[in-house]
């Protein structure tokens, strides 16, 4: 019984949330894996494209629910993502035409456009708080929970409860269905087909008459649309607060070299290797512990490896690591 | 230097010896002072991204382990905390460091193969038990003595103008960590890398208690001993006689003096900087960075070693925003790790680098003092500007409260705009290269 209890508790604490979040950051991190692969450089201001998105989510979000209208059980939120990714998509492709075009026909150094991404990140940072206001913001509404800890309880008579909020399986279930589609496009259709030509060999690309506009426009809003969906679910999942989506820009460039830079797969992958490790080095064992080992040996302290202030430290450590000994990634990136 | 160069700093001088006239003396020397400040981290900046075309956004966190340098040399030691774990936290440390040179050597003598990450692993995973059982109980011995007053180690007790050089060392050796990994690969993971130790700097900071309190701040540091306090100036007859003499109340002419007395310390650091980077960027040295820069591969035929020199240039740069940083937690007498923003202290001075121009230490200079200039007068000026525009709306509606609150992430804004503008229409700078 003690070790089925270890299992729940592990599963409730560390599995559940190591999903979710996961799944978050492999949206967030397949969304600068595209851009590097296409573009050719580090999006710096993708943390706060994920940002502004979700600002126009919970803006479209808030003016739904003053209409009275509702998902049912499911969050507002899923009716208004459609029209944040629309709206995030014009951001984009216009900040695109005013920035980023004019670089891309000078043909300038790498670094001079993660410099220039570096100012797009203030502009569009400093246009959500001017809008939205740096605080936290919760949007969550609906059915909070698929299954609570005290039904889970009452059904197998545990000592543990196993809660699986619903905000939880919404992004896994989300988040499958965008890879699945995002994969679908990249493979089996003509566009997708040149985003990969484009992405292996430009020159090669342009020869065969691939329209380099044209991919770029499909990238910015294949981007758009994965920002703010990864923002939406991170921002319905925890909170939303213009911070914090700065700070995940390190988790996820993390999750996208670990995983390859212009890897697709890897940034997936990416993804969850981050989210657990940071998730099993912040998380205090001594509930499992307890329960899976004898008394004598079971720990008196909190069994945390890092207090959960240190989680970015969790991300930079990996990343520093994947830098030393394989820095193309685990899966095969681009160049180094 | 140009006729143009000399008109430039001019009107920079202009315009701060204008705030003085208009507004107060007081806020004019303020300005000069964080100038100062701000010149020479833009210098450290220049000399990373203008010699060696080097992208570092942790320009924060060398600053904050400057600051951190201010507050481990210049603090009387906290005797009670020494005893109660200031051995074992040292220990602690040791131990940590320890089993990181064990790994590495483990990893460097054996064979490559399955037994040799085993190995690694196991040392890596025991060493950090054993540091976390002897550091722990350290800390919390450490922090329980008298935590609202010290509950830190403190420092050494000496003057903390040895805290300059000395900050200008820790961030040396952060920078050459970070180097050591991040360079001779991708120019964009070096900026990545730099981001994240500036993250994870401030929250270490912030955080460990033992070392300089964390978020409650260590105030009252010492002051550099040529600049005395404003009570002793106001208590001295002489003082208070002379300044008579000028027409001034003793209370006006001790900050007066005091903000004067730091102006003076920090012009001469910087001239001293300056004066050592314009004789590296016109040494062989020199030209030989720029020629790397300009074409690695060139540069790499003719057998220079291209991943050595910029781990050279990188540290060399981020020292200097280390001492600076010990300068400004010297000038503010204290360190608050709640208010190192990114916003402030990595993004400013790179568009004080890129306005003034990068590649060019006067131009980097002049960035400094006009960048910083127009970042104290911006607040006000935006705060007017919503104050017109929402002047014609009703009193208390949402909407006008909503952008009067809002004025102050226009800094965000302008300064994004500002650097965007400028790589755009003028990427050489008021000052250019030459």
């Amino acid at each position: 019984m003690d070790f089925l209890n270890a299992i729940v508790a592990l599963a409730n604490f560390v599995l559940i949330p190591g999903i979710a979040y996961g799944a978050q950051l492999a949206l967030g991190a397949l969304g600068v894996t595209l851009i590097y692969g296409i573009l050719r450089f580090s999006n710096f201001a993708h943390g706060d494209t994920m940002a502004i998105g979700t600002m126009f989510v919970i803006l479209i979000t808030w003016w739904f629910q003053s209409l009275g209208i509702s998902f049912g059980p499911l969050p507002t939120a899923l009716l208004a993502l459609p029209f944040g990714i629309v709206l995030t998509g014009l951001v984009l492709l216009s900040t695109d035409k005013v920035v980023y075009s004019f670089y891309r026909k000078t043909r300038v150094k790498p670094v001079v456009l993660v410099m220039v991404s570096l100012g797009v990140m203030f502009i569009m940072n400093g246009l959500t708080r001017f809008i939205i206001g740096p605080g936290d913001q919760r949007f969550a509404d609906g059915e909070r929970f698929i299954i609570s800890a005290r039904d889970f309880k009452a059904m197998t008579g545990l000592k543990e409860g196993l809660a699986i909020k619903s905000t939880q399986g919404i992004t896994v279930i989300t988040a499958i269905i965008v890879v699945a589609v995002l994969f679908w496009f990249l493979n089996k259709t003509r566009t997708g087909k040149s985003m990969r030509a484009f992405s292996d060999n430009e020159d090669l690309a342009l020869l065969s008459g691939i329209n380099p506009e044209r991919v770029v426009m499909y990238t910015w809003l294949i981007v758009a649309a994965l920002a703010t969906i990864a923002g939406t679910l991170y921002g319905l999942d925890k909170s939303f607060k213009p911070f914090t989506y700065f700070q995940l820009l390190l988790p996820i460039f993390a999750a996208a070299i670990v995983g390859g830079l212009g890897n697709p797969l890897g940034a997936i992958a990416g993804g969850f290797l981050i989210a657990f490790s940071e998730v099993t080095v912040t998380y205090a064992w001594k509930k499992v512990a307890n329960y899976a080992l004898p008394e004598s040996i079971a720990p008196d302290g909190l069994a945390q490896l890092l207090s959960t202030d240190y989680k970015l430290a969790v991300s930079f450590v990996i990343l520093i690591i994947v830098l030393l000994f394989k820095p193309t990634g685990l899966f095969k990136g681009q160049s180094v | 230097m140009k006729m143009r160069d000399v008109i430039l700093f001019a009107i920079v001088a202009g315009l701060i010896i204008g705030t003085g006239f208009f507004q107060s003396w007081n806020s004019a020397l303020l300005i000069v002072n964080m100038g100062l400040i701000s010149a020479i981290m833009a210098l450290g900046v220049n000399i990373q991204w203008g010699y060696a075309g080097l992208f570092n956004v942790g320009v924060m966190g060398f600053v904050a382990l400057g600051g951190l340098a201010a507050v481990l040399v210049s603090t009387p030691p906290t005797g009670e905390a020494w005893a109660a774990g200031g051995l074992r936290v040292i220990l602690g440390l040791i131990l940590g460091a320890a089993t990181m040179v064990g790994a590495i050597l483990m990893w460097s003598r054996m064979k490559p193969g399955r037994a040799r990450g085993f190995a690694m692993f196991g040392v890596l995973a025991l060493g950090f038990f054993i540091f976390r059982y002897v550091f722990d109980a350290g800390v919390a011995a450490i922090e329980a003595v008298d935590p609202a007053a010290t509950g830190y180690l403190g420092g050494l007790n000496l003057p903390i103008m040895i805290s300059w050089p000395v900050g200008g060392l820790l961030a040396a050796g952060a920078a050459w960590i970070i180097g050591k990994t991040a360079l001779g690969l991708r120019s964009d993971y070096l900026a990545i890398a730099t981001l994240g130790i500036a993250e994870i700097i401030i929250i270490t900071l912030k955080n460990e208690d033992w070392l300089a309190r964390g978020v409650k701040n260590v105030v009252g540091l010492d002051r550099p001993f040529v600049v005395p306090k404003e009570i002793d100036l106001q208590n001295s007859p002489s003082f208070v006689e002379s300044a008579a003499g000028f027409g001034m109340d003793a209370t006006m002419a001790s900050t007066l003096y005091v903000k004067g007395m730091y102006a003076l310390l920090f012009t001469v650091v910087l001239l001293i900087l300056l004066w050592l980077a314009q004789t590296a960027w016109n040494s062989p040295w020199g030209r030989m960075l720029r020629a790397i820069r300009d074409n690695e591969v060139a540069a790499e035929a003719m057998g220079k070693d291209v991943t050595r020199r910029h781990l050279q240039v990188f540290i060399l740069g981020s020292a200097v925003c280390g001492m600076a940083g010990a300068m400004m937690t010297t000038l503010d007498g204290q360190l608050t790790p709640g208010t190192y923003q990114p916003l402030r202290y990595t993004f400013l001075i790179w568009v004080m680098v890129i306005v003034g121009g990068s590649g060019n230490n006067f131009g980097a200079v002049l960035g400094g003092f006009l960048i910083w200039f127009l970042w104290v007068q911006v607040e006000p000026m935006g705060l007017f500007l919503m104050n017109v525009i929402t002047a014609g709306m009703a009193d208390g509606s949402a909407l006008k409260e909503h952008l009067l609150d809002s004025a102050a992430h226009m800094r965000l804004l302008t300064m994004g705009l500002v650097l965007l503008l400028v790589l755009r229409f003028s990427p050489r700078g008021l000052i250019p290269e030459r």
